[in-house]
C-alpha cells in the first residue's frame, strides 16, 4: 500500500511545529507500510543550518565525528557530523555538490540519500513512528516536510529502498504505487549518462524528474513529462527548494487527498493523516484529479 | 463504553472509544434507534454491517468502507467519505454531505446512496441494484460493469462512463468526458422521466428530469450463447 504524508507551511509561526505535525501525520499511516520509512525536512536549523549545505547518507562505515573530521581537513572548513543511525547527516559552509563529492571520495561505500542547502533526509528500517522518534523528528522545525511509510513491492526492505528518493539538490520524490515500464526508461537514462543507486522503480521516477529540472524544465512541466513517459500506478508527492507538488496516473487507483488553508497545504494517502492539522475543519479538502499536476510555490 | 444519553440521541464519541466498540454498539440488538457518532477523524469501516433500521449520523470525515454492507439503516456523514463508502449495501440509505472517494457504492445490491458533493473514480463500479444519486461530479470509470440499479449525476461524468455496462441505467445532467465500451446515449421516454423524478425526490434534489441524458448498455458484449456451452 505505502502511505504518503506531506506538509507545506505558508504560515511562519507554524515552522517550529513542522516536525511534530509531520510525526503525527506519519503515525496515522503506519499500517499502510510498517516495513520502513523515510522523511525529509526543509529548513531545520539544527540539521541544516542557515548558510550551510547538508548531505544525508546511509551505511557510513566510520563514525560520524571521524568522517566530519576527515572532511573538515580535506575541504578546509568545519564540517559537522550528526549520527542518526542508520542515517548520518553532515553539514558545513561548502557547496552541497562539493560536500557530496567529498563524501563519495572519503566513504565510497556509503549511499548519499539527500543533499542541498535546506534539506535533511532520514531513512531507516522498522516501525515508522519508532524511527521518527529515534531520529528526533517531533522536535524538528522548518517550512516543508514529506514522509513515507513503505510496504515494499518492487525491491527489498532496506533503508535505501525507503522513500523519499532525493537525487537532485533539495529535491524529493515520494511514491505510492509501482511503475511498470521503468526498466526501459532507466536504460534510456543510463544511455544519457544518469547513474543509479538501486533497483527501485521509484528511483527511476526521481532520476527522470531530477534530469528535467537540471535541464531547466520547471516542476509542473517535468511532472507532465513524467505522466507522458511512465506507465503504472502512482501517486507522487514531489518537493523542491521552493515547491510542493502532487500528481497521479490516469487510472488513479492509489489514494490521495489534499487539504489547503491559508496557513498550509497538506497531502496524504488518507484523510486521517490530516485530521489533526490546525484549522483542518476549515480547509478545502479534495482529491487530485488523474494526470493533473498540482504545484504550490513558496 | 458508556454511551451518553441525551434527549435527542445517543452520542458515541470516537475520541474516547474504539471503532470496534462503536460498531458493536450500533449492531447490538439493544442499539438505540438514533445515534450520533462524533470524532470520526477519518476512521475506517465505521457503521459497517448495520442490519436494523437504526438512524446514524456521523459528524465529520470518515475513512475507508464506511456503511459497508448496510441493511435497513440510515447513515448520514456530515463530512467527506473515503474509499468504498456503502460498498455492497443491500438496503437502507447512506448520505454523504461532502465528497466521496473512489468506488462509492461498489457492488451494492440495493438501497439508496446519496452524495451531496462529488464522487471520485469508479463510483458505482459493478453496481448490482443500488440507486446512487450524486449532487456534483463523478470520476472516471464510473458504473464500470454495472449490472442493475440507477446512477444519477447532477454534475459531470469523467472518462469511460459505463464501461462494459450490463443493465444499470445512468442519468447525467452535465457533460460526459467519454463513454466506455458498449455504453451509449439512450432516449428519455416518459417512464424514464418518471423514474428519474422519483430518484431525485428520494434523494432530496430539486432538479428538472428533462435536463438529464440517459445512458445504458448497447448490449453488444453479450456473447454467450447457451448452444455453445459445451465449448466452455
Amino acid at each position: 500500500m505505502c502511505g504518503i504524508v506531506g506538509l507545506h507551511l505558508r504560515e511562519p509561526s507554524l515552522y517550529p511545529q513542522l516536525g511534530a505535525l509531520l510525526t503525527d501525520m506519519l503515525g496515522q499511516m503506519c499500517d499502510r507500510g510498517p516495513d520502513s520509512a523515510g522523511m525529509a525536512i526543509y529548513g531545520d536549523r539544527t540539521w541544516s543550518p542557515e548558510g550551510e549545505s547538508t548531505v544525508s547518507l546511509l551505511d557510513c562505515p566510520i563514525p560520524a565525528g571521524e568522517l566530519a573530521a576527515t572532511l573538515s581537513a580535506s575541504l578546509d572548513t568545519t564540517v559537522t557530523g550528526i549520527d542518526l543511525t542508520p542515517t548520518t547527516i553532515l553539514h558545513g559552509v561548502v557547496g552541497a555538490e562539493d560536500l557530496a563529492a567529498a563524501v563519495r571520495s572519503v566513504v565510497p561505500s556509503a549511499r548519499i540519500i539527500g543533499f542541498g542547502d535546506d534539506l535533511t533526509v532520514l531513512k531507516g528500517v522498522g516501525n515508522p513512528i519508532d524511527l521518527a522518534h529515534r531520529f528526533g523528528l517531533p522536535s524538528a522545525s522548518g517550512w516543508q516536510g514529506v514522509a513515507h511509510t513503505r510496504m515494499a513491492t518492487e525491491s527489498a526492505v532496506t533503508a535505501e529502498g525507503s522513500h523519499p528518493f532525493s537525487v537532485g539538490p533539495d529535491e524529493c520524490l515520494v511514491h505510492n504505487g509501482s511503475f511498470s515500464n521503468h526498466m526501459s526508461i532507466k536504460h534510456q537514462l543510463e544511455r544519457d549518462g544518469v547513474v543509479f543507486d538501486s533497483a527501485n522503480d521509484t528511483e527511476v521516477g526521481a532520476r527522470f524528474v531530477a534530469k528535467q529540472l537540471a535541464e531547466g524544465v520547471d516542476l509542473e512541466k517535468a511532472l507532465l513529462m513524467l505522466n507522458e513517459t511512465f506507465d503504472g500506478f502512482y501517486t507522487l508527492l514531489v518537493s523542491t527548494a521552493d515547491s510542493f507538488a502532487v500528481v497521479r496516473d490516469a487510472i488513479s487507483c492509489k489514494p490521495a487527498v489534499i487539504a489547503e488553508t491559508d496557513q498550509w497545504v497538506a497531502m496524504a494517502s488518507e484523510y486521517r493523516a490530516l485530521a489533526n492539522l490546525p484549522g483542518v475543519d476549515n480547509a478545502r479538502i479534495f482529491e487530485p484529479e488523474p494526470e493533473e499536476v498540482y504545484v504550490w510555490h513558496r | 463504553m458508556a454511551p451518553v444519553a441525551t434527549t435527542e440521541a445517543t452520542v458515541l464519541d470516537l475520541a474516547t472509544s474504539s471503532t470496534r466498540a462503536v460498531n458493536e454498539r450500533l449492531t447490538s440488538p439493544e442499539a438505540p434507534k438514533t445515534v450520533t457518532v462524533t470524532g470520526p477523524q477519518g476512521a475506517h469501516a465505521l457503521a459497517c454491517g448495520l442490519d436494523s433500521d437504526i438512524d446514524v449520523t456521523i459528524e465529520g470525515h470518515v475513512g475507508y468502507y464506511c456503511a459497508g454492507m448496510n441493511q435497513h439503516a440510515t447513515v448520514t456523514v456530515t463530512g467527506n467519505a473515503g474509499v468504498g463508502v456503502a460498498e455492497n449495501m443491500m438496503s437502507g440509505t447512506v448520505r454523504i454531505k461532502g465528497d466521496a472517494s473512489q468506488s462509492a457504492g461498489a457492488t451494492a445490491h440495493g438501497g439508496l446512496l446519496v452524495i451531496d458533493g462529488n464522487a471520485a473514480a469508479r463510483c458505482g463500479i459493478s453496481m448490482k441494484g443500488v440507486d446512487i444519486v450524486v449532487g456534483g461530479n463523478i470520476g472516471h470509470m464510473s458504473a464500470f460493469m454495472g449490472q442493475a440499479g440507477r446512477l444519477v449525476v447532477l454534475g459531470d461524468a469523467g472518462e469511460a462512463l459505463g464501461d462494459s455496462l450490463y443493465e444499470a441505467r445512468i442519468y447525467v445532467r452535465g457533460t460526459v468526458a467519454s463513454l466506455g465500451a458498449d455504453c451509449i446515449k439512450k432516449e428519455m421516454r416518459e417512464e424514464h422521466l418518471t423514474e428519474l423524478r422519483e430518484l431525485l425526490d428520494a434523494a432530496g434534489f430539486d432538479a428538472d428530469p428533462s435536463e438529464f441524458t440517459r445512458y445504458g448498455s448497447a448490449r453488444q458484449l453479450y456473447n454467450f450463447h447457451v448452444d455453445n456451452a459445451s465449448a466452455y
